[in-house]
This record gives C-alpha cells, structure tokens and sequence, in this order.
C-alpha cells in the first residue's frame, strides 16, 4: 500500500520530468520552425526576429510548471505515512510526500490538518494511545522543519482503536501503524 | 406514558446489549476440593425465575478451587442435615456438601443454608439470608462467598461486578458495559461512536472513570453508577488518558501529554489541583497505585521499549521494576501487594505475566491465548481477567494468579475489551 502509493508518486515525478524534456524539444523546434519564419519575414519587411522567440519561450515555462504541479499533486495524494513496530521515526520512503505537504501548508498560510496517529493492536492500549501520538508528533516536526506553520497542524492519537485493517497477522499491522493527515482546509 | 418511554428505552438498547459473556472453565485446579451443591428446597407454587443452587454450583466450579457434582450422579437430593446418608457421599468422594431450603417472605425470598463435612459429620454453616423478589442472583453469589470464604479462607469475589467495553468490527459502535463477574446481567451504560478506554473502578464502587474520544480526542470522564451522571473531569488541551484512583478514592493519577510528551500527573479530587510526576521526554503511561497510596507503577519507553518503573510521589523518584523481555507493560497490582500482574511480550507475543514484588521472580500466566491485554486483578486477588484475542476476534479470558486455573468469558457478538474489575461491594 505504502509501497504502492510512493511508486505512483515517483511514477508521476518521472513522468512529468519526460513531459518537462520532451516539452522543451517540442519549444526548440517550435522556436526553430519560427526563426526560420521570421527570418523569412526579415527578407520582406527587415528586423523583427526575437518576438516569436519569447512567445515560445513562454509557452515552454507553462507547461513545465502543470507537470510539476501534477507531480507535487500526486506526492500531496498521499496521506498515510508508516512506521515500524513500537517506532515513531518518520521513514524515509514518507519524506518526499511529507515535504510536499509541508510546502502546500507554507504556501496555503489559511490551510489546517490534523495528523492522526495510530498503533496496531499489539501491546498495551495506553501505550499505543501514546505511540500514536508520538507517531503523529514527528510527522508535525517534519513538516514544521518544511515549511509548515505551528498553528496549521494539530495532533490527534487513536491508539490502536480504529484500525485499517482488521485482520491479527503482519500484514494488517503493517497497515495499522500510521499517520493520517486529514485536510480541515485547504 | 412512562411505561411506555421505558419499554421503548429497553427494545431500543436491547440491540446493544447482546454480548452477554458465559463462562468456559478451560483449566482447573489439580487439588480442587469436590463438593456438591444439592437443589435448594422450594415449595412454592411457581417456579423460581432463578435456580439458585445451580447459580451455586457455577460460582464454586467457576472459581477452580472446587469441583463439583452433576446432579444426576447424586444418589439422594437432602435438604436438612439430619437427612443426609453420609455413606453415599463418602462412595462418591465427595469432601463437603451445600444443602438448603428457600421460602417466600414478605416482598422477596429468604434462604436457610448449610455446609456439611462428609468426612466429620460435622456442620460447619448454618446460615439464614433474606433479599428482595429481583435478588435472587444477588442471594445465590452472597451464598456463594459465603462458602468460598468458609472453605479456602479467601474473601469470595462472586458478587462483585465487572465493566468492560464492546466494539463492532468496524469500530463505528463502543458501548460501556457493566455486568457480573460471572458475566451474567450484562447492561450497557454509556455509548458512542468513538472510542471509550481504559475504564477504572472508584475504590468504594460507586463510580468508574473512562477515557472518550466524543470530542474527537481523548478526555477522562467520571461516571456515577447508580444515576448514570457523567462529569468530564479532565480536559485539558491535548490527549488526557488512563485514569486511576488512589486506594483512599482521594487522588487520580492519569496522562496527560500536549504535543507528544505524555507524563504522569495527579488531581487531588477535592481540591481539583493538578500535580506533575514525571518529566521524561520518553512514553510515561499506564499508572497504577500500589496499595501503600504513595507509589504508582507505570510503564515507560525511557530505556527503550516499554518497561514498568515504580514512581515516589513524595519526591519524584523512579526505580524500574521490570528487566526480563523487551515488552513489559500496563501493571495491575493484587490487593495485598505482593504481586504485579502486567502484559509481558516475547517475540510477536503478548501474554500476561506476573511478578513476585519481593523476589522479582517472573512467571507467565497465560500461554495459551495470544495478542494478551488489559489485565485486571480480582479484588481478592485470586484471579485476573484480561482481553486476548482468539479465531479474529477479542473475547474476555481469566488466570488465576497462580496460573493453575483458567477460564474464557466469549461474547457471542463483537469483540470485548478493557476489563476493569470491581472491588468488593459492600
């Protein structure tokens, strides 16, 4: 799930750096297939060849910036973070989701979240009432360390009282031990 | 009208209150006394709505410390002394026998007893208890301790009470349930959508503390069991949690932890005054009192994992308790404070443990159910009921401190979690 989730983010970066390169082929060719008109033009009306440069040059930057907004998009699609069992240090397969967030939140001074942490139902119920704060905890120092505001993220642990899987094996637990970042606004 | 509102009160709850819990006794004692409890004498017109004896006859099976007879391998059914064949109880090996007769009186029932020694021919109760029409379960677990203490010299625990919470798989329903330690009578107290945890009995048994998430995040809420009122006691901003009161019902020590540093406080409950214990930067969680109403055991992750370290609440100072395992947490302590029971992990497993205070000497209490939690000690000491998990699903199960006898409380709907035994009441 986890793994799935940052595939597809990384999937879609890559994709929109191919988008970024063949974009700016299309640019160089279109720039070129307007110097050779414009240079055309300067034998009839002479000098006035650098303003179709700039228009291409323009529409390049435009569709640059979409796909890294697509690629920042996916990275903001994911919400759930994982940790290790009895753990509360954020991996570093969640890193680039996690700033991507916190950039949202630096850019978005009015958007709130809360992080709601959670434990699988190993051990104590109290202890992971207070792992899960932890867990949600770290992930609110991430994105304050990346640009997040300290009244934008609230905090909130379930312990190991609202599972997402349901199931007693590795697998479900895997799952279990989370952080949700749940948007309040935008 | 009223009537009305109140039959529509009950078919509506009624859904919620399904889970009744029935006892399997799945190991008992090697050195369990045989007894036999003799249908009590009745001679009224109608049926009991109870049968007392038999209610009898469970608790003392139940507790481990007996075996009892089936009724039909009894060769004669007395229900005085002077009509009991001693040679036939002798042929069927049976150490003491419980006879006994019930009569109407006035709004209720009254119940003459006796406890007979095969072996001496000697009678050792003989004993006369009245209680109203309804109290008649009441009646039999009063019996029932009665005998227990009479015989093993421990106070009985059949008439005391347990909570316990109850959840679906979806864990959109927790309900609060209060019911007997034999799990019969079950009655929900308080529900909700969100979450309700770490329930904790007020030493005279007229309240119980609880942790709800109603307002979307954890805070301690006190309970009148007779009233039904509830108080939201402790609010604070951030997460507020295990509550636990002080032997004197003076004092609860519980959590509290704004932005992810959970420590042990405690409010003196007349004055309302909050003080902090612990200030470690690691999990402080899960107090408990020990009996001398000065140290709380809790667990702590400052070594690490968690483990159970024992708090001074004189001068702050803390001296670790647990060292066998990586995973020791969530203690309980037995009424006379020798022994810690607490949740003990190896490997992927968790089971409950027991701890000698004296010696330190560790012994693991219940091996043959898994994902163990939550663990709370009868108030004689004898037993420890606890949650574990079993084919998908949480169901009650209980150790006798000893580990020699065990018995499940599976509910028929839903999974059942967070026990909290009751003192003894009074």
């Amino acid at each position: 799930m986890q793994k799935t989730a940052l595939y597809k983010a990384l999937g879609l970066a890559f994709g929109a750096l191919l988008l970024t390169a063949c974009a700016n082929n299309d640019m160089e060719e279109g720039a070129g297939a307007a110097m050779t008109a414009t240079s055309q033009q300067v034998d009839e009306a002479n000098d006035s060849a650098t303003s179709g440069v700039k228009n291409a040059s323009l529409q390049g930057e435009t569709l640059a910036s979409d796909a890294a907004k697509a690629a920042q998009q996916a990275l903001l699609d994911v919400t759930t973070f994982y940790f290790e069992f009895d753990q509360s240090t954020i991996q570093n397969a969640s890193k680039a989701a996690l700033s991507a967030h916190a950039q949202f939140l630096d850019a978005n001074p009015s958007a709130r979240v809360v992080l709601e942490g959670h434990a699988d139902e190993r051990g104590t119920p109290e202890y992971n009432l207070a792992l899960g704060e932890r867990r949600a905890i770290s992930v609110r120092r991430y994105l304050m360390a990346n640009g997040a505001d300290a009244d934008q993220v609230k905090v909130v642990s379930f312990g190991e009282e609202r599972p997402a899987a349901t199931g007693h094996t590795e697998s479900s637990w895997t799952k279990n031990r989370r952080v949700e970042i749940k948007y309040q606004s935008r | 009208m009223v009537t009305r509102v109140i039959l529509i009160i009950t078919l509506f709850f009624a859904q919620w209150v399904q889970a009744e819990l029935v006892i399997e006794v799945t190991q008992g004692r090697q050195s369990a006394i045989p007894v036999t409890v003799v249908p009590f004498e009745w001679t009224g017109a109608l049926a009991l709505p109870e049968d007392v004896s038999g209610i009898i006859n469970n608790d003392l099976g139940n507790s481990g410390y007996f075996r009892t007879l089936d009724r039909g391998l009894m060769l004669s059914q007395p229900h005085r002394v002077e009509d009991i064949a001693y040679a036939d109880w002798r042929r069927l090996k049976q150490d003491f026998i419980v006879l006994g007769h019930i009569s109407a009186e006035e709004g209720g029932y009254a119940i003459e007893f006796y406890v007979v020694d095969v072996h001496q021919q000697i009678q050792l109760v003989h004993h006369r208890v009245k209680g109203e029409a309804t109290q008649l379960r009441d009646l039999a677990h009063y019996i029932s301790d009665f005998i227990f203490k009479r015989l093993t010299g421990i106070p009985g625990v059949f008439s005391t009470k347990m909570v316990y919470v109850t959840t679906n798989k979806e864990r959109s329903r927790f309900n609060l349930n209060f019911a007997d330690a034999d799990g019969a009578r079950e009655q929900l107290i308080f529900r909700s959508k969100h979450p309700i945890l770490s329930p904790a009995w007020s030493p005279d048994g007229k309240r119980v503390a609880y942790v709800s998430f109603e307002n979307g995040r954890s805070e301690i809420y006190f309970q009148e069991l007779e009233t039904g009122n509830r108080e939201k006691v402790i609010s604070f901003d951030g997460s507020n949690s295990a509550p636990s009161f002080s032997p004197d019902g003076t004092r609860l020590a519980f959590v509290y932890s704004n932005m992810g540093n959970p420590d042990i406080y405690v409010m003196d409950l007349n004055t309302r005054e909050v003080k902090r214990h612990t200030t470690h930067y690691g999990i402080d969680t899960e107090p408990q009192w020990m009996v001398d109403g000065r140290h709380i055991l809790f667990t702590s992750s400052r070594a690490g994992g968690p483990q159970i370290y024992k708090l001074d609440t004189k001068d702050d100072s803390v001296e670790r308790v647990t060292f066998d395992g990586r995973y020791n947490a969530r203690a309980r302590i037995t009424a006379d404070g020798r022994k810690m029971v607490f949740v003990h992990g190896i490997g992927d497993s968790f089971h409950i443990a027991s701890q000698d205070m004296e010696s330190g000497r560790v012994r693991i209490l219940s091996k043959d159910t898994n994902l163990d939690e939550s663990p709370s000690v009868a108030p004689n000491g004898s037993m420890v009921i606890y949650a574990a998990t079993e084919n998908d699903r949480s169901i009650l199960a209980a150790v006798s401190v000893d580990g020699e006898v065990k018995f499940r409380l599976p509910s028929r709907y839903g999974d059942v979690r967070e026990p909290a035994w009751s003192p003894i009441l009074n």
